[in-house]
């Protein structure tokens, strides 16, 4: 893990830990954040146990502001339900919670993504005879649409961080500027892509995402190395702030590591 | 009418048919899959939001002609490998998809459970799932002129839910997360329930869904019929049974011989251990 080389040992982060933190810090105290299974969760359950205690987290299975003293392996796991505040059917977070506008932040990962954000978790080549059939939309589409803002978590290879999805399951900023209001999706789409290397978000021109911040350690080239289109950089790029002990020894309880 | 799950897959279950097994994450009606199976059910057009091991199993088995689904895979662990060969490889047979998102599955039963011909959401906009899937289609709103989703009613033949608890007279319960059951359940035309128990008196438990005799057409005690997934307040979701499956799935000849074992064999048999099919409840009730 090359990421960690400028950290200080014994308690050097890894790459997926900087990630981590850093989605984690990404997340406001107070407001709502609809969280999926995994990388999200993590960062969504390390927030609330350090400044963002007041995170509500909504899963998808219909558990409305969920408290898990364990990190939970489903999206509908008992511990999330026993510690709700409410547990709604599956029609009414869909309906009455994210497609109504009450949710401020997704949080999502991705198979693919494309310099526009456009997400794909369907299929990898050819939809009829695809190279790797992926488990598809779930919540995604709608999430991508509808929450205030999303963010993304994903490990940033060439194979992941595409020229174009091969299909494009959610919605980012579509081939660029205008086509979210054109489409009539309410929210303000991918805000940020949050990658083992660094951080990356939308050009306010051209939508197009540009690399703003690498995380310590990490060179801009590297990023670019791992990137299937010409990334460009932004003009202050900066380094992303290491995680602080704090914040390792949290996530590390969570996660079982260390 | 309570009736073993053999009886009740026997009598409710038809080649050819749409059938929906609902649990989202929780209670979701494992024995009952493995019972379909069992009586070697074919050309089943299979609905759920999250086809997980259950499904992955009975397109495994051949059970399958089409599914119809929103996501499919192994939660918290990765890929169906069984749904996956079907889609590459058509083994064992071709599997036909219709995929939506969770958002629109979830009203394509609203619609069923409320005798509409369709749903309308805010969905799918700019997604190249509404050139893939017919059953997406626009609409207009009459009122303010917003262009919004429309998606045909679900109403499948049979379907097939897991609960805590029935009552002798068929009525049933369930509390935790209940998903989309209860949509389900009033969508279809038939309705088989597996339940961990029969009692007396159903006791009123927070957050409960109860699903009136009249809607239900079969109830069968199935104590532990949902493991590996977890019926609240019964047991807790096996998540390592979970992990185990990526590996067995991975490979035909290994995912056969646990199908021999586990499904068909000894272990599978009504009246194997922690695989009670009924028969104890069904002496008490008769």
């Amino acid at each position: 893990m090359t990421a960690t080389e400028s950290l200080p040992s014994p308690s050097a982060a890894d790459a997926d830990e900087v990630m981590t933190v850093t989605a984690a810090r990404a997340l406001a105290d107070g407001t709502s954040c609809f969280v999926g299974i995994g990388l999200p969760s993590t960062a969504a359950n390390l927030a609330r146990r350090t400044h963002a205690p007041d995170l509500w987290m909504v899963y998808e299975s219909g558990t409305l502001g969920a408290s898990p003293a364990t990190l939970p392996l489903s999206i509908g796991d008992g511990e999330l339900a026993e510690t709700a505040d409410s547990v709604v059917p599956v029609t009414e977070v869909f309906n009455y919670w994210l497609q109504a506008g009450r949710i401020d932040t997704g949080f999502l990962g991705a198979a693919q993504i494309d310099r526009f954000g456009n997400i794909n978790t369907t299929a990898i080549g050819d939809y009829d005879a695809p190279a790797v059939r992926l488990p598809g939309a779930g919540g995604a589409p709608e999430i991508a649409a509808s929450c205030g803002r999303v963010i993304v978590i994903v490990r940033q290879t060439p194979r992941t961080f595409v020229e174009r999805v091969d299909f494009t399951t959610s919605v980012g900023h579509g081939s660029g500027p205008g086509d979210r209001e054109r489409l009539g999706l309410r929210g303000a789409g991918p805000v940020r892509v949050i990658t083992d290397l660094g951080v990356l978000e939308p050009d306010p021109r051209t939508r197009e995402l540009v690399l703003t911040s690498v995380h310590p350690g990490v060179t801009a080239e590297r990023a670019r190395e791992a990137t299937g289109w010409d990334l460009a950089l932004a003009p202050d790029l900066a380094t992303t702030p290491a995680p602080e002990p704090h914040e390792l020894a949290v996530l590390r309880s969570l996660t079982g590591r260390g | 009418m309570i009736l073993p799950l053999d009886r009740a897959v026997a009598e409710l279950v038809r080649d050819g048919d749409t059938v929906a097994m609902e649990g989202f994450t929780h209670l979701i009606p494992v024995e009952a899959g493995h019972e379909v199976i069992r009586q070697g059910r074919r050309d089943l057009t299979l609905v759920r939001m999250t086809p997980d091991i259950v499904y992955d199993r009975m397109i495994g088995a051949g059970c399958a002609r089409k599914l119809v689904f929103s996501w499919g895979g192994n939660p918290g662990v990765g890929s169906l490998h069984r749904f996956r060969d079907a889609v590459g490889n058509g083994w064992p047979r071709p599997l036909e998809l219709e995929e939506h998102s969770h958002a629109g599955m979830a009203n394509r039963y609203a619609a069923g459970a409320a005798g509409l011909p369709f749903a309308v959401l805010r969905g799918y906009a700019g997604t190249d799932l509404v050139g893939r899937t017919p059953t997406i289609k626009p609409i207009t709103c009459p009122f303010t002129g917003e262009e919004l989703a429309a998606v045909p009613a679900l109403n499948p033949d049979v379907a097939i839910v897991h609960a805590q608890r029935a009552d002798r007279a068929g009525n049933v319960q369930m509390w935790g997360i209940t998903g989309v059951q209860k949509e389900a359940v009033l969508a279809a035309d038939r309705a088989l329930v597996t339940v961990e128990e029969v009692v007396d008196t159903l006791e009123p438990v927070p957050g409960q869904v109860v699903l009136p005799s009249r809607v239900v057409t079969a109830v069968s005690p199935v104590p532990g019929g949902a493991r590996p997934s977890y019926a609240h307040g019964y047991y807790v979701r096996d998540n390592d049974a979970y992990r185990a499956w990526d590996a067995v799935s991975r490979d035909r000849d290994r995912f056969t011989a646990w199908l021999d074992d586990e499904v068909f064999g000894a272990a599978g048999r009504p009246g194997a251990p922690d695989r009670a099919h009924g028969e104890d409840r069904e002496e008490q009730t008769a």
